[in-house]
C-alpha cells in the first residue's frame, strides 16, 4: 500500500478516524475502571481511618460529615460504629504552619474524647527531619495515643506543652501539634452539636 | 606551576607565587580560627580537622593514583586546606564517618570529578559541606554549646546557632526584642562563644586571618569586603524598614558562617572571577543571596549555597569582566 | 539488522537513558527507589511497545504532514489507559509515581522510537524495537532508583539494611544528578572497553 498523500481531504479522513478510535477505546477504559478506581479510593481512605479509631463495622468513609472549625473552613468527620454505635470519629485536618507546604493528618477520637491514634495522610517536610511524624518512618507520633487533650497539653514542651518535639525539626512537630489541635478543638465543638 | 593562575583564556594574570606557597599562606591565616575554636570547643576539635585533612589529602592521592593515573598534585597543599575548611564548616561532635564521607564527596566529586585543582567550577570544600548538610541534618545541625574544654559531646547540651533561635523565632512571629533574650550578645559572638561550626564562631580569628591574606597579598580585598557590605547594607535596609521582623545588620555580620565564607571560601582562585571587577559583583552575588535566604529561605544560614550559585556564574562574570585589548575596536551586535 | 541486535540495542549501545539522554525528566523525578523506577519503566516500556505496534501498523494510512499529531494522539491515549488502569488496579505505586504517568507523553523516547523507527520499520521489528528499548528504559531506570535506594535510604526493593536514615540528599532532587553523572561516567568506560 502506498504512502497517502498530504492532500486536505486525507489528512482530515486520518485524523478523524485515529482520534474517533481512540477517544472510542479510552471511553471503554474508563468505563472498565470507573469502579476499581473508587473502590481503590474508598479503600485508602478506610484504611486511614481504619489506623485511628477502634474496630468498626460500618463504612465511615460513606457517612462523612462536615464541621466548621474556628478559622472558617470546615473538618470532615468520619464517624465509627459497631453495630451502630458510635465507638470513634476519624477526623482529618490539616495545617499550614508545616516546615513546607500543608500537612494533613487524620486524628481518630474516642466519643470522650481521648485520642486513639494519629495518621499522617500527606505532607512535603524535609526527608529526614519533618518526615519522622510519618509512622513508618518513626515511632514519634506513638505519644500521642491514648492522650486526652483535656489533661495533655498538644502543643511541643519548648511552648509549655507535653509533647517531645521530633530532634531538630520543631517547626515540623509544632505544626503537627497544630493540626492535632484544631482536630480536637473542632470534635469538641461538633461532639455537642 | 602557575596552573591555577592560568585556567582561562586570556587575560594571564601573572603572579609569581606557587600554588604551595598560596596553600601555606590559606593554612596559616587558617590558624587563629582553629585556636579560638579549641578554646571554646576543646580537643574533639583537634580530632575533627585533622581527620578532615588526612582523609581529604588521602583521597586525593588515592584518586590521582588509581583512577586518574595523572601526575600526583598533593604537594601543593591545596587538599590540605578544602580538608581544614571542611573541617571549620562542622560541628565538633560530628560522628567521624561523617567526616570521611565529606572529604570523599569534597575531593571526589567537588573537585576530582571536573578533573583536579583548576577545573573544579565548585568549591570543594563547601561541595562537602553542604552534601553533608542535606544528608545529615540532624547531626549536622547539633550544635553543642561551647564549653571549652567540657563541652559535652552528647545531645543533651545541643544548642541552636543564633541564626537558627532567630529564624524559628521569627517563624513563630515572636519580636525580635523576645528573640534576642536568647542570643549571646554581641560580644561574645564576636569572641566565638556561640553556637556553630568549628571555624565558624570567632569573628576575631578569622578578621586576624583576613588582615595576614591581605598583608601577604594573598587575597584582594574585593571579595570578602563586597560580600560583607552587602550583606550589612541589605541587612540594614530591612532593619531600617521593619525593626521588629529583622535583626540588625551587625547580628548578620557575626552568625553563621558569613566570615568564614566571604574570607576564605568565596576568595578560592580556582572558582572566582579574575578581574576585580568581576569580584565585586560576584561579592555582591554573594551577599545578596546569602541574605535572601537568611530572610526568607527555609535555611536559617545561607552562605554556603550563595556561595555555590555564584560559583556558578564565575565563568559568565569572567566573560563579561574581560579586560578590553588595546586598541581593539568594540563590535556591536 | 538482525533482530536480536535490534532487541539488545537498547540495552547498552544505544540505552535510551544513559547513551541517548532521552527521557531524562521522568529518569530523574521517579528514581527514588528501584521499584519506582522499575514500575515507571514498566509503564513506558508498554507505552512504547503498543505505540510502536499501532504507528507501524498504520503508517501508510497516515500523511507525512499530519504524523505528529497523529503520534501523539495514540501515544495519549495509550498513557491513559495506562493511568486509569495503574489507578485502578495498583494504586500505591500509582499514588508514588503520580505526576509522571501523564508525563509519558512527552517522553521524547517514545515519540522519538515512533518517529525513528516505527513510521518506517514493519511491524514486526517495530515491536521488538519497543521492547528493546523499554527494556533499556527499565533497566536505566531500575539501575539508578536502586544506587539511590542503596545510598539514600540504606535498602533496595524496600528491603531495609542499615538503621536509620541513608544519605538523604540521593533522594532528593540533586542526588538524581549526581547518581546520573556517574552511573553515565560508568556506562561510557563499559562503551569504550567493549567497543
Amino acid at each position: 500500500m502506498a504512502k497517502k498523500e498530504s492532500t486536505l481531504i486525507n489528512m482530515v479522513i486520518a485524523l478523524f478516524v485515529i482520534t474517533f478510535v481512540a477517544s472510542a477505546s479510552l471511553g471503554l477504559v474508563y468505563q472498565v475502571t470507573k469502579e476499581p478506581i473508587a473502590v481503590a479510593r474508598l479503600a485508602k481512605k478506610m484504611e486511614a481511618i481504619q489506623n485511628v479509631v477502634p474496630e468498626f463495622n460500618n463504612q465511615p468513609g460513606t457517612e462523612e460529615y462536615k464541621v466548621a472549625a474556628e478559622n472558617g473552613d470546615s473538618l470532615t468527620f468520619y464517624p465509627a460504629k459497631e453495630d451502630g454505635k458510635l465507638v470513634g470519629t476519624a477526623v482529618e485536618s490539616s495545617t499550614n504552619l508545616g516546615f513546607s507546604g500543608e500537612i494533613k493528618i487524620m486524628v481518630g477520637f474516642l466519643p470522650d474524647g481521648t485520642i486513639k491514634d494519629v495518621a499522617v495522610l500527606e505532607h512535603k517536610e524535609t526527608p529526614g527531619l519533618g518526615d519522622k511524624m510519618e509512622r513508618k518512618k518513626s515511632d514519634w507520633s506513638v505519644q500521642f495515643q491514648g492522650k486526652n487533650p483535656a489533661n495533655f497539653k498538644i502543643a511541643v514542651k519548648k511552648d509549655g506543652g507535653d509533647v517531645d518535639a521530633i530532634t531538630a525539626s520543631t517547626i515540623s512537630s509544632r505544626a503537627f501539634c497544630d493540626a492535632v489541635e484544631r482536630a480536637y478543638k473542632t470534635f469538641m465543638k461538633g461532639g455537642e452539636k | 606551576m602557575n596552573k591555577l593562575i592560568t585556567i582561562s583564556l586570556s587575560p594571564h594574570l601573572h603572579s609569581q607565587d606557587s600554588t604551595r606557597k598560596l596553600m601555606t599562606g590559606v593554612i596559616i591565616a587558617l590558624l587563629p580560627s582553629l585556636a579560638v575554636s579549641v578554646w571554646m570547643f576543646g580537643w574533639r576539635t583537634l580530632i575533627v580537622t585533622s581527620v578532615a585533612v588526612l582523609s581529604s589529602v588521602l583521597f586525593e592521592y588515592l584518586i590521582q593514583k588509581f583512577l586518574l593515573k595523572k601526575k600526583l598534585s598533593i604537594v601543593d597543599n591545596s587538599a590540605v586546606v578544602t580538608g581544614l575548611l571542611l573541617a571549620f564548616c562542622l560541628p565538633v561532635n560530628i560522628p567521624i564517618g561523617l567526616i570521611l564521607i565529606g572529604s570523599l564527596v569534597a575531593i571526589g566529586v567537588g573537585k576530582m570529578t571536573f578533573g583536579g585543582i583548576g577545573n573544579n567550577p565548585f568549591n570543594p570544600a563547601l561541595v562537602g559541606r553542604v552534601f553533608l548538610f542535606i544528608s545529615f541534618p540532624v547531626k549536622m545541625t547539633s550544635w553543642p554549646v561551647p564549653m571549652g574544654f567540657k563541652t559535652a559531646l552528647t545531645d543533651a547540651t545541643t544548642g541552636a546557632t543564633p541564626l537558627g533561635i532567630m529564624k524559628e523565632g521569627l517563624r513563630n512571629s515572636e519580636t525580635i526584642d523576645n528573640i534576642m533574650k536568647n542570643i549571646p550578645s554581641s560580644m561574645d559572638m564576636f569572641y566565638g562563644k556561640m553556637g556553630g561550626s568549628l571555624g565558624e564562631v570567632a569573628a576575631i580569628a578569622l578578621i586576624l586571618g583576613f588582615l595576614y591574606l591581605i598583608a601577604k597579598k594573598i587575597i584582594t580585598w574585593h571579595i570578602p569586603v563586597s560580600v560583607i557590605g552587602t550583606v550589612f547594607i541589605f541587612t540594614g535596609i530591612l532593619w531600617l524598614a521593619n525593626p521588629e521582623q529583622n535583626a540588625d545588620p551587625v547580628f548578620h555580620l557575626l552568625t553563621g558562617g558569613l566570615l568564614l565564607g566571604a574570607i576564605f571560601m568565596a576568595t578560592d582562585y580556582v572558582t572566582s572571577p579574575m578581574t576585580p571587577k568581576g569580584m565585586i559583583i560576584f561579592g555582591i552575588g554573594i551577599g545578596l543571596l546569602t541574605v535572601i535566604i537568611r530572610r526568607y529561605g527555609a535555611y536559617p544560614e545561607g552562605v554556603q549555597f550563595a556561595i555555590l550559585i555564584m560559583n556558578a556564574f564565575v565563568p559568565l562574570i569572567n566573560s563579561y569582566t574581560k579586560p578590553k585589548r588595546f586598541g581593539e575596536e568594540v563590535k556591536n551586535g | 539488522m538482525s533482530q536480536i541486535k535490534n532487541l539488545t540495542k537498547g540495552l547498552i549501545n544505544e540505552n535510551p537513558v544513559f547513551v541517548l539522554f532521552l527521557g531524562l525528566c521522568p529518569t530523574l523525578g521517579t528514581t527514588t527507589s528501584a521499584i519506582n523506577g522499575m514500575g515507571m519503566g514498566l509503564a513506558t516500556l508498554f507505552v512504547l511497545v503498543m505505540s510502536n505496534l499501532v504507528v507501524s501498523l498504520i503508517k501508510n494510512f497516515i500523511p507525512d504532514k499530519v504524523r505528529i499529531p497523529a503520534f501523539i494522539v495514540i501515544i495519549a491515549s495509550f498513557v491513559t489507559i495506562v493511568e486509569l488502569s495503574m489507578q485502578a488496579y495498583v494504586p500505591a505505586l500509582f499514588d508514588a509515581l503520580g505526576l509522571f504517568i501523564p508525563l509519558i507523553v512527552v517522553n521524547c523516547i517514545v515519540l522519538g522510537r515512533a518517529e525513528a523507527f516505527a513510521s518506517k520499520n514493519n511491524i514486526y521489528s517495530s515491536i521488538i524495537d519497543g521492547l528493546g528499548m523499554g527494556i533499556g528504559f527499565t533497566l536505566a531506570l531500575t539501575v539508578l532508583g536502586g544506587v539511590r535506594e542503596i545510598l539514600g535510604s540504606g535498602s533496595i526493593f524496600g528491603f531495609k539494611f542499615i538503621e536509620g536514615d541513608g544519605m538523604l540528599l540521593f533522594i532528593l532532587a540533586p542526588g538524581a544528578f549526581i547518581a546520573l553523572g556517574y552511573l553515565i561516567m560508568l556506562m561510557q568506560k563499559i562503551k569504550s572497553k567493549s567497543a
